[in-house]
């Protein structure tokens, strides 16, 4: 190990064959969950280096730690060769670290000049700080084409504008080792690409940069070099030339990985959902979805795929009551409400629509009801669970509750322990138990196997097309290409709240749908 | 009404404005910070009763504002410590603390003094008492302007020269420094703040000091300034009048001047008046002591301009990614 | 994870905290120059040590009891609200109207409507926060302490201007009728041959009272209206996923909250004061707080809570009579600390007992 003090701060690879950061049998424990075992890594400075890995392999419990987020348990970090201590924040921004976190850390009403300054003014009064900053800032977004306006507040930009702010937070504080965290998840893929072209600057001024992400692709496309995590570990560390994407999914889930779902040829019969120019426009006065129009048809799975945030989390809303809409939406050839009285997810399930959400932990479950309590969610009006008119059955309910849990492997099966102390796979078998058992004629699935364990993903990836098999319409959104690539019987592919075009998973592949995710295609 | 009562009535209104205001720009800190007070009226009440007993006891005024502070000072930081250490419920310590100063300055006033939850009578140097400002009689032949400074501008306490400035420092502090930058910031995002290297519970344990130092002034201005010693249950809802002006002033300092010299007119003129008319109508005395709530109602309500609080008001701060 | 076994979380926590405010409370009556054992001998005997003590601790009960449900209710759909005080004055005015309203032949016919007066008007008080809550987002916290306020300016001015008693000074109404008159605690005893103190103001609104506790009891954990107040309360973005509207729970919520607080009244105003009087709550709103918060806003601990702080009311009465110097503003000191402790210190207290169960948890493990 080399501990002689590096003078000044290297610009360019070659000159040091010190790695910039080397971390040293890094661990770390919440409780009971072990998020990071005996982690050892060196990234190399003036590359990228990508950290891959399933939700929950414990990499950004690992970035949190180098910034000083978490303290690990045991381990060392050198920075630059210099065994380095980083209690806090403040230590990680000294040691020339920067971090851009998944959930930016910007005050929404404060310019983006303010933001930037926020922590390093150059005094106790603020206008010379603030006008030292944006000359400095100014320069920055020249010199690496991170062009933004200073005065502009950060809730009127978009996200992609916001992620900019972030990096040039850390710039300001002159960081050379920059650390994204999941950086693609907001953004449209323009920007995406927009990003990683700015990032490929960064490097040719000599920057290390540490890029999180659970995406081959982008794995596979910018970093120079790519560790795989796994439960907590590090698996392996590969130059990303020599490795292949199979090779590192491979790695990520620890065994080869079942790209295609078993099931049968799809059976459509008659259309069940049929929607006719349907439009959302959100709180913020933002039109989320513009004039949609798609069907599904009974013993068929529909896929949406897209980046996040592309309007197909209001479709899922629309349609299961939680959002207004407009436009036209029938379901076995009835109208639905969608602004009125009967437009909220009570009336939805009196329909035959049940819906999975995406996010189980806000939406589909309560995290401090029990099990028994979960399972009638959103079904508690059903008369079966009625002792009387006033009074719940909750013996009756929790006898179900039981059975349900023992049907759909949910593990353990105890109706009276809270959802949150089950796992995240668990928690959606929970949900699943309870939408798919109601024997709806459409199942809204958003995300069925996010942060799911692989055990659970194939159990689950089995009930919904089982469900299909059964005869039932079941539509799919899902960013996760491949799961839409393996379930789905048709797939649309939803972009800026447009539908880009509709495929058969037999007459498409990845790089034709990427194309229409990124807008391009033969357009709505 | 004639120009002399107008006057009486600014005088007055000046005078029942001040502790609010102080109590007002107190909360302001805090909530900026993040740490919504509703024990602003607790803090007052404490800094009223010590300011009051100390000043008797030592007959310095001076001892018994420093005492008052302390009394105050020391209810903020156990708020501090409810909600910012130990991530409790800050509506629910600022009910606590309220009750908390309500219960010990009657026990403590009983125990020193026996008078009913009572302080003797402040007299002299044991009171703030009214300054003349320069030339005020000199001026007070100017016509209109002059009987303005000598009757509502000069003679009052020094308390109230202080209240009043405390308005443009708070606004210099809160948008001219870093400390004020930092601060908004911590209410609005105490993550950007805690990224950024900077301490979200030293900021903020800063910021209730001072609301506690503010309240403090307010509580110790009713006692000595105002009044002359500490009667049961003296700050009489004046916490909350202050609350709903920080509201209605959108946690803005001007405006908080503004809310609190309108709530201390009102005050000012329903103290003066049983019934007021207005075109015909009797206006009962009971209507103008409701009316700073009703309109902090209906501001809340949002049908003159939106409140927005700042967005990490209530919230503990947790790590997260 | 549930970190604790059930019975630490409902019964050793809340008792630590209790032991914890009389502990600070003690300190405060060695402060004042007496004995504190001393302290709490004479506020226990004069609480619970003679029938006429418990006449007065439960009917103070009783009082806590209404308001700390009106308090634990719209706990459970995360509503704080402060505006018991408000709303259990209010609920005053709406029993003393229909009390006044006719010539009441019996207390039995006059009760019924009673309730139905001091319920609707405790609702109406609370309705307006509610109101503005769900559907203008304003914060229901200070709207119901501004309601507080207001509340007291409108009974002040109708006492004094509008309901008062001609040509009497005091800002009071007329005695209500005979007929209104509830049985006392020594006439309902005196039924069965169970002899009570005959002034003490205990009296039917306590079973009232006891059927609230039942009644919100099944409300909340066995009725589905309970199930989506308490499903509101954990998640409101699950809640409208399933189909609850956060307007018609908000609404709900705070009515019954309301409701609750106002019949108070029914103890306070037609069972003891027989008469509508200026201030007729006397803080037992804001003691409702600390019930519900000690009493984990479950009706059992209600009650219990209800009767502790009956008895560190009127054992803080006779107190004061006993000795002075403690004058009977120490039950706000500890009330005050009660609510430190079990509401906004919770977590210094949970976090080393949840550590010491930790550690016993692995050690036998």
């Amino acid at each position: 190990m080399a501990t002689q003090k590096t003078e000044g701060r290297p610009h360019t690879a070659a000159l040091s064959a010190e790695p910039a950061i080397e971390l040293v049998g890094i661990s770390k424990a919440f409780g009971p969950v072990q998020a990071n075992k005996d982690i050892s890594i060196r990234v190399m400075p003036g590359t990228i280096h990508g950290i891959i890995g399933e939700n929950g392999a414990g990499k950004s419990t690992l970035m949190s730690i180098l910034y000083g987020f978490y303290k690990a348990d045991a381990g060392e970090v050198f920075i630059r060769g210099q065994k380095t201590e980083i209690p806090d924040s403040q230590a990680a921004i000294a040691a020339g670290i920067g971090m851009v976190f998944q959930h930016f850390k910007l005050v929404e009403n404060f310019s983006v000049l303010e933001n930037v300054v926020l922590g390093a003014e150059s005094g106790a009064r603020l206008m010379p700080s603030l006008s030292k900053a944006r000359k400095l800032l100014i320069e920055l977004a020249r010199e690496y084409e991170l062009n933004v306006d200073p005065d502009a507040l950060i809730e009127d930009i978009g996200v992609g504008m916001q992620q900019r702010v972030e990096i040039l937070k850390a710039l300001y504080r002159q960081a050379d080792i920059l650390i994204l965290d999941e950086p693609t998840g907001v953004l449209t893929p323009a920007e995406a690409d927009h990003l990683f072209r700015i990032l490929e600057g960064l490097k040719a001024q000599g920057k290390t940069i540490i890029l999180i992400t659970h995406k081959l692709r982008e794995i596979m496309e910018v970093t120079d070099t790519v560790s795989v995590m796994r439960r907590g570990e590090m698996t392996a560390t590969v130059k990303t030339a020599e490795t292949s994407p199979e090779q590192l999914a491979e790695l990520m889930v620890g065994r080869k990985v079942l790209l295609r779902v078993d099931k049968k040829p799809a059976q459509p019969a008659a259309t069940v959902l049929d929607v006719q120019n349907l439009s959302v426009t959100d709180e913020d006065g933002v039109q989320r979805l513009k004039d949609i129009s798609l069907n599904v048809r009974a013993g068929e799975i529909l896929g949406i795929a897209g980046v996040a945030g592309n309007g197909q989390s209001e479709l899922l809303n629309v349609l299961g009551g939680i959002m207004p809409g407009t436009g036209r939406v029938e379901l076995n050839g009835e109208s639905i409400d969608l602004t009125g009285k009967f437009s909220d997810g009570q009336s939805r399930r009196e329909r035959g629509i049940a819906h999975v959400p995406e996010d189980r932990q806000r939406l589909g479950l309560i995290m401090d009801f029990a099990a028994w309590e979960n399972t009638i969610f959103g079904y508690h009006h059903d008369p079966a669970y009625q002792r009387s008119s006033l009074f719940m059955n909750n013996d009756a309910i929790r006898a179900e509750t039981a059975l349900k849990m023992q049907r759909f492997d949910v593990r353990p099966p105890d109706p009276q322990l809270k959802a949150k102390s089950f796992s995240g796979g668990n928690q959606q078998k929970i949900v699943l138990a309870r939408e798919i058992e109601r024997n709806p004629d459409l199942l809204l699935v958003g995300q069925p196997t996010r942060g799911v364990d692989i055990g659970a993903i194939e159990f689950i990836h089995q009930q919904i097309v089982a469900l299909r098999d059964q005869g039932k319409a079941i539509l799919l959104v899902s960013v996760e290409l491949d799961e839409i690539m393996s379930l789905s019987d048709r797939i649309a592919v939803m972009f800026d709240g447009h539908i880009m075009g509709e495929r058969l998973p037999s007459e498409t592949d990845e790089k034709e749908l990427g194309m229409m995710m990124a807008g391009m295609g033969e357009g709505a | 009404m004639d120009y002399q009562v107008i006057l009486q009535i600014l005088d007055s209104t000046l005078r029942l404005a001040t502790p609010l205001l102080l109590a007002c720009l107190a909360g302001l800190f805090s909530e900026r910070a993040g740490i919504f007070d509703i024990g602003l009226e607790g803090k007052m009440l404490i800094a009223a009763f010590f300011s009051a007993a100390i000043a008797a006891t030592t007959g310095s005024v001076w001892i018994g504002l420093f005492a008052g502070i302390s009394a105050s000072v020391a209810l903020a930081m156990l708020h501090g410590l409810a909600s910012i250490t130990f991530r409790g419920d800050q509506l629910i310590s600022g009910v606590a603390i309220n009750f908390l100063a309500a219960g010990l300055t009657v026990l403590i006033s009983e125990d020193w003094f026996q008078q009913g939850g009572r302080t003797p009578q402040l007299a002299g140097a044991a009171r703030f008492n009214p300054i003349d400002l320069p030339f005020a009689d000199t001026f007070s032949v100017v016509p209109i302007l002059g009987p303005i400074y000598k009757e509502v501008i000069s003679g009052h306490t020094i308390l109230v020269y202080a209240a009043l400035l405390a308005v443009p420092l708070t606004w210099y502090v809160l948008f001219r420094t870093r400390f004020g930058l930092r601060l908004r910031a911590v209410g609005e995002n105490p993550g950007a703040v805690d990224t950024a290297g900077i301490s979200v519970t030293r900021l903020r344990y800063t910021a209730v000091v001072i609301c506690g130092i503010l309240c403090g002034l307010a509580g110790a201005y009713l006692a000595t300034g105002f009044a002359a010693g500490f009667v049961k249950e003296m700050s009489a809802g004046r916490g909350f009048i202050a609350l709903a002006a920080l509201i209605f002033a959108k946690w803005r300092p001007w405006q908080a001047l503004g809310a609190t010299l309108l709530f201390g007119l009102l005050d000012a003129l329903g103290t003066r008046y049983q019934n007021i008319e207005v075109i015909g109508f009797n206006v009962p005395v009971q209507f103008m002591q409701a009316l700073p709530y009703i309109l902090t109602v209906v501001i809340l309500a949002g049908f003159v301009g939106k409140a927005i609080p700042p967005r990490a008001g209530g919230a503990p701060y947790v790590k997260e990614r | 994870m549930d970190t604790l076994p059930r019975w630490a979380d409902v019964i050793l926590i809340p008792v630590i905290n209790l032991v914890l405010a009389l502990l600070v409370s003690g300190l405060v009556v060695l402060y004042i120059g007496e004995n504190p054992i001393e302290a709490i001998k004479i506020l226990l005997n004069g609480a619970i040590g003679s029938t006429r003590g418990w006449g007065y601790t439960l009917y103070f009960a009783t009082n806590f009891i209404f308001t700390g449900l009106a308090v634990s209710i719209a706990f459970h759909a995360r509503l704080f609200n402060i505006g018991g005080e408000g709303q259990a004055a209010i609920g005053g005015l709406g029993v003393a109207l229909v009390s006044l309203s006719i010539n009441w032949p019996h207390w039995a016919v006059a009760l019924p409507f009673a309730i139905i007066g001091g319920a609707v008007f405790g609702a109406a008080w609370a309705a307006i926060p509610a109101y503005l809550q769900a559907r203008r987002g304003s914060h229901i916290v200070i709207t119901t302490i501004m309601f507080n306020f207001i509340a007291s300016a409108l009974l002040v001015y109708l006492l004094v201007n509008v309901m008062k008693v001609p040509g009497s000074m005091a800002p009071e109404t007329a005695a209500f009728p005979k007929g209104t008159n509830l049985p006392n605690a020594y006439q309902v005893l005196g039924w069965f041959g169970i002899p009570f103190n005959k002034f003490a103001p205990l009296n039917i609104a306590f079973l009232l009272a006891l059927v609230c506790c039942v009644g919100v009891w099944a409300l909340i954990w066995r009725t589905r209206l309970g199930y989506q107040l308490r499903a509101y309360g954990h998640s409101e973005s699950a809640a409208v996923y399933a189909g609850i509207s956060p307007f018609r729970i908000t609404m709900i919520a705070m009515l019954i909250s309301g409701g609750l607080a106002g019949l108070m009244g029914i103890n306070a105003v037609m069972g003891e004061a027989e008469r509508l009087v200026i201030d007729s709550v006397q803080g037992a709103g804001f003691v409702g707080i600390a019930v519900a918060l000690m009493g984990r806003s479950h009706p059992l601990g209600v009650f219990l809570a209800a009767v502790l702080f009956g008895i560190l009311t009127q054992g803080g009465i006779e107190l004061e009579f006993e000795i002075p110097a403690v004058s009977r503003e120490m039950i706000l000191v500890i009330q005050a600390l009660v609510i430190l402790f079990t509401g906004a210190l919770e977590n210094m207290v949970r976090a080393p007992v949840e550590r010491l169960f930790q550690r016993r948890k692995k050690r036998s493990s």
